[in-house]
């Protein structure tokens, strides 16, 4: 069964429609990618699953229910967490205090501190700079910062919105390898990427966006495959 | 020694301020919104002092305690039914609003006690602390020390509880904030309601002072402690307390200079310019990370 499922959304900013009734499907224990050009509409497709955007029609189905109309931090509390665009790290908080807040719902203190001791194993890097605001951090360590606080809440889905943009190639592939180790270790992934080639290289479904639809679908080795994604997002 | 018990009567007036000043400033941090009604929220709980006085005389404690409460529940029903709907609409819509609850206020409070004011002496603390040629009165020393004890508790209480640190994360991004699990209206109601606690309590230093109460009591203090506000940098909890200890210690020395003491109100107001002119996000304010 399907752990999450999109049917025939439909949002609009004002007039301008942005999703013009798209579905899709995310199963238990994979890796979907969704890939896309500038302004398809990925960024709005996440947020509309997250409650950040009301859509005009269509369902959100997790786990059996429906989750549309639901507030964030409800559907949060469900075992769903996004990775947003651009970190969104808050930079006013240190990096101990930014996956504090990542376990916001969890009640459990000792709970938290032993998951955060967790995140540090995982991102080394966020151990070494635990006491320092997180808008001081590089780039790549506020990604890495973003990662660890999403998994904080202890998610059955990720939900990523282009966690590569603008790193360093090094941290690129460090960034796909721990989405990878994340899938590996139980966690159902949604990922959002310009990085066509390295998004298919690890994903088991993947879906190519074209302004506002779903116009392509297949595992991720048929998409690295197809001519016509070749053509247009892996530059020939 | 002049000096020095000046300064201490300004530092004890810029608490004042500053206490009414952090109301402004959180609400408009994590709210996004300036609340032009919260002024009106210091007469409120005066009135209900006054009431409370006539109702039970010999205690004041209690009496204070009864419009903090009343004024913390005040500001909470205010949000839950004239802003929260509005959440989202466009900013103009929501001072409006605001303006119009500011005047709602006024005027019930107007038809309620009528225009005469009122003479209200909440707490009666005579008498001076005399060191040397030094003498402080007893009630700006009481002032004092409750506002760097209410400032006190609510940095702690930013910086060390969970909710505290809701607070900041909801100021700096909503979005972001919401994807933590955190009910982005419940951080804005505890918000609200200690903005408007911290106003009632303000009140009652106010009316040590100058123990008169009118429907318009809130409006000046007002004004001035959101001059202190956008001093400090709106938004910035610190900033609310450095702009309003500004201000109140540069009123009291500008009341005690005879040539320019009647433009007390025009200096204050001229240096707000300047900040923002040299500042424009105020003493300690940040710019903010504009969205993508
Ligand atoms: N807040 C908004 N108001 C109006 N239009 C918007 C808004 N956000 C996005 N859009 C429009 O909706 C469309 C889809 O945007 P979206 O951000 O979802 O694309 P995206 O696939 O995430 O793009 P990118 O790869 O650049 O992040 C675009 O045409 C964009 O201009
Ligand atoms: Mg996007």
């Amino acid at each position: 069964m399907a752990l999450l499922e999109v049917k025939d959304l439909q949002v609009y900013y004002g007039v301008i429609q942005a999703l013009k009734g798209i579905s899709f499907e995310v199963n238990e224990g994979e890796i979907v990618t969704l890939i896309g050009a500038n302004g398809a509409g990925k960024t709005t497709t996440m947020q509309s699953i997250m409650g950040l955007i009301h859509p005009k029609s269509g369902e959100v189905i997790y786990d059996g229910q429906s989750i549309v109309g639901m507030p964030t931090n409800k559907i949060v509390q469900l075992g769903m967490t996004q990775v947003p665009e651009g970190r969104r790290v808050f930079s006013e908080l240190t990096v101990y205090e930014n996956l504090l807040m990542g376990a916001y719902i969890n009640k459990d203190r000792s709970k938290v501190k032993s998951d955060i001791e967790e995140v540090y194993t995982l991102f080394p890097r966020l151990g070494e700079r635990k006491g320092q605001l997180a808008g001081m951090l590089s780039g790549g360590e506020q990604q890495m910062l973003a990662m660890g606080r999403a998994l904080m809440s202890h998610p059955k889905l990720m939900m990523l919105d282009e966690p590569s943009m603008g790193l360093a190639p090094i941290l690129v592939s460090q960034v796909f390898d721990m989405i990878k180790h994340l899938n590996e270790t139980g966690t159902t992934i949604l990922l959002v990427e310009q990085n066509a080639e390295k998004a298919l290289s690890i994903a088991d479904r993947a879906y190519v966006m074209e302004i506002g639809e779903i116009t392509l679908s297949g595992t991720g080795k048929e998409l690295a495959e197809s001519d016509k994604v070749k053509e247009a997002y892996l530059g020939g | 020694m002049e000096f020095i018990s000046t300064l201490l009567n300004g530092l004890s007036s810029g608490g004042t301020y500053a206490m009414i000043a952090l109301g402004y400033t959180m609400v408009y941090g994590i709210a996004k919104m300036l609340n032009f009604a919260h002024g009106d929220v210091i007469m409120v709980g005066g009135y209900i002092m006054y009431v409370m006085m006539l109702l039970l005389s010999q205690n004041v404690f209690l009496g204070i305690a009864v419009a903090v409460v009343f004024c913390v529940l005040l500001g909470i029903l205010v949000e839950r039914l004239a802003y929260r709907p509005l959440r989202g609409a466009s900013p103009l819509a929501v001072l409006i609003t605001a303006i119009g609850v500011s005047y709602l206020f006024q005027s019930l409070a107007l038809i309620v006690f009528k225009s005469s004011p009122k003479m209200l002496s909440v707490l009666q603390i005579s008498g001076a602390l005399k060191l040397g040629k030094l003498s402080v009165d007893y009630s700006t020393i009481v002032t004092l020390a409750v506002a760097a004890a209410v400032m006190t508790a609510l940095t702690l209480f930013v910086k060390k509880t969970k909710t505290g640190r809701a607070m900041v994360a909801v100021s700096e991004d909503r979005d972001a904030a919401k994807l933590m699990g955190i009910n982005v209206n419940f951080i804005i109601m505890i918000t609200f309601a200690i903005g408007s606690g911290l106003a009632a309590l303000a009140g009652v230093f106010m009316l040590m002072k100058a123990p008169s109460l009118s429907n318009t009591f809130g409006a000046m203090p007002g004004i001035k402690a959101f001059t202190a506000a956008v001093i400090g940098g709106i938004g910035s909890i610190p900033g609310a307390m450095v702009g309003g200890i500004l201000l109140g210690v540069i009123e009291a020395i500008s009341f005690k200079i005879p040539l320019i003491a009647p433009y007390t109100d025009a200096i204050e107001f001229s240096i707000l310019i300047i900040i923002l002119l040299v500042k424009p996000t105020g003493l300690l304010g940040k710019r903010r990370r504009e969205k993508v």
